[in-house]
């Protein structure tokens, strides 16, 4: 499988490989604690020391970037597998079953879909404040939708076929059906979709961490130390643009590697 | 068609009320309200200003003024602004923020569209393979982050554009850059895969069997063929700049609508945040029954009931 994809999804796959590897061991690689100050040393610029300087209350801009990754990757992976199942089994549900609840489970979906991503989840964070777990909640409220229409629509479509009738005529439960017979032909739409929607995620979180109504400190994301960087960034422009840059190059390796699982599970598509 | 149109507005009335009664609703499950202070207020005074907003009312009263208010285009006083009507601060943030929007709709139409035919034409060459990278590094690159990119080089670097605020044309290439440039992306690579399924259509062969020229194929015979899809994701497109307005109005210091919803969001200034709320769900159910009608001019086997063929 992983010969068979594009020079870039390769390097994204390694790339992405790398930074969860930092993100959870990242006691060991971090080169100082994320609060650690070196007060004689404010704002100074990346050198052998502070590969990425240090912010202005003298913490190693590097080692906070690696705990950073720990919560944007979090928000980024744990939203969207949370969706995935809920909406995952919500559209199924409502294909499956059909007619009259099809109706009003989709009726549901849409009003969540009326609103934007960006401005529902921020609706939803002045309910329930500012930090990762408000976060975590809007941002999961508002994602499970599209899993459970593009699942619904792959439901609809794979229970016409003769297979599925076939198992009917067997006496299968729809329990079975559904996990055991509709279910495996629409995971490799769900992978894809996985790849693609934590890309989404994470830069949802960054972007609200960024106007300031995200994350809130002590912890600090992506999103908080761009932030944190964008009020100096006139004289020090280090601070924003190392953690814009890890935002960008994971949004664009999770693309990547979407783009490549969907070609190489394509099978009209022939590389 | 003016009866397709009176239809759809009227499904869109439903949605409205939906996203009315959930603001509503919304707001007041909040924890502290505006008028939360670190010394405390004089019952008397707090039982005067609550009694000044309504507050005092039960909730179901206060939801059927609200929603009285709103039908007659009065969205009542901001918290915050003292003295100030929300309907006013948005009258006076919307066009900003319109004129904001349509330019990056124009940066986000003018690269997208242009890119993906080139990328098509010539498909499979280094043009194309540059095409589709810069696509999807436009796609990738969060619009924040352009935006400070864009400020640190063309202001602080190179000093030839302003870096923020709103007072003339000078102040709208930027933000309007970086608003657009993600979406192109997205526009490139739509525009990419449908004319390269049009230019495989037979029509397209007799086009060029007639001796017409590469370029009058493209355009006139692909092009004009591949808009459809084009237009249909005009809907997503207006609620993606809506919320990517947010951020890039942050970032510029433009007085528009976005701004003013996340200043009102850290004041807790819940009338703005309501009117706010609403002006884009409104814009966002127009924007998808314009999107609908033209796609029902351009492509005759969208019947006039809706229903796609």
């Amino acid at each position: 499988m992983f010969a068979k994809m594009s020079l870039p999804s390769k390097l994204s796959a390694v790339f992405l490989l790398g930074l969860i590897l930092c993100a959870l061991f990242a006691p060991w690689v971090a080169p100082y604690s994320y609060e650690t100050q070196d007060t004689l040393r404010t704002l100074a610029v990346p050198d052998g020391t502070h590969w990425m300087g240090t912010d202005r209350l003298g913490r190693d801009v590097f080692s906070r970037m690696i705990y950073g990754a720990q919560i944007s990757l979090f928000i980024g992976v744990f939203t969207t597998l949370v969706a995935l199942v809920i909406g995952t089994i919500y559209g199924a549900v409502s294909g499956y079953v059909g007619g009259r609840t099809d109706n009003v489970m989709m009726r549901i979906v849409d009003v969540v879909f009326a609103l934007p991503d960006l401005l529902m989840i921020i609706l939803i964070m002045v309910v329930l404040g500012r930090g990762l777990w408000g976060i975590f909640l809007a941002l999961t409220v508002v994602s499970w939708v599209t899993v459970a229409r593009l699942v619904r629509g792959e439901v609809l479509r794979i229970k016409e076929f003769a297979y599925i009738e076939a198992a009917r005529a067997i006496g299968a439960s729809h329990t079975r059906i559904v996990f055991h017979e509709i279910m495996p032909n629409i995971l490799g739409v769900l992978i894809v979709t996985l790849t693609f929607r934590i890309p989404v995620a994470i830069l949802a979180e960054s972007t609200l961490s960024f106007i300031g109504l995200g994350i809130a400190p002590p912890v600090s994301s992506w999103g908080t130390l761009a932030n944190d960087g964008w009020t100096a960034i006139k004289f020090y422009p280090h601070l924003i643009l190392f953690p814009s840059l890890a935002i960008f190059l994971t949004i664009l390796s999770f693309n990547f590697l979407g783009e490549g699982l969907r070609d190489w599970l394509d099978p009209r598509k022939t590389h | 068609m003016w009866m397709y149109f009176f239809k759809r507005l009227m499904h869109g009335i439903p949605v409205l009320l939906t996203v009315a009664t959930l603001t509503f609703g919304i707001m007041h499950m909040v924890p502290g309200g505006p008028f939360d202070t670190e010394k405390k207020l004089p019952p008397e005074i707090i039982a005067n200003i609550e009694a000044k907003y309504h507050l005092d009312k039960p909730v179901w009263q206060q939801y059927l003024l609200y929603m009285k208010q709103i039908l007659q285009g009065d969205m009542g006083p901001s918290y915050k602004y003292i003295g100030r009507d929300v309907s006013d601060i948005i009258l006076e943030a919307f066009p900003v923020s319109l004129t904001l929007g349509l330019c990056a709709v124009l940066i986000t139409i003018g690269l997208g569209v242009p890119a993906g035919v080139i990328s098509a034409a010539r498909r499979n060459s280094w043009v194309d393979h540059s095409c589709i990278f810069a696509a999807t590094l436009g796609i990738s690159l969060p619009s924040f982050v352009l935006g400070a990119l864009l400020i640190l080089l063309f202001s602080h670097q190179w000093h030839l554009l302003p870096p923020a605020l709103w007072e003339g044309p000078k102040h709208v290439l930027m933000p309007a850059f970086a608003l657009g440039a993600g979406f192109a992306g997205y526009i490139a690579r739509l525009t990419r895969s449908t004319v390269i399924e049009v230019l495989g259509a037979d029509y397209i062969r007799t086009a060029r069997a007639k001796g017409l020229s590469e370029t009058t194929v493209l355009i006139k015979h692909a092009l004009s063929n591949s808009i459809t899809p084009i237009v249909s994701v005009m809907g997503p497109l207006t609620a993606g700049l809506v919320t990517g307005s947010f951020v890039i109005e942050f970032i510029f210091s433009v007085p528009g609508m976005g701004n003013f919803f996340i200043t009102a969001v850290t004041n807790r200034d819940y009338p703005l945040i309501m009117g706010v709320t609403l002006v884009y769900a409104v814009l966002i159910v127009l924007a998808n029954i314009f999107v609908d009608l033209i796609y029902m001019k351009l492509d005759p086997r969208v019947s006039l009931t809706g229903q796609r063929t």
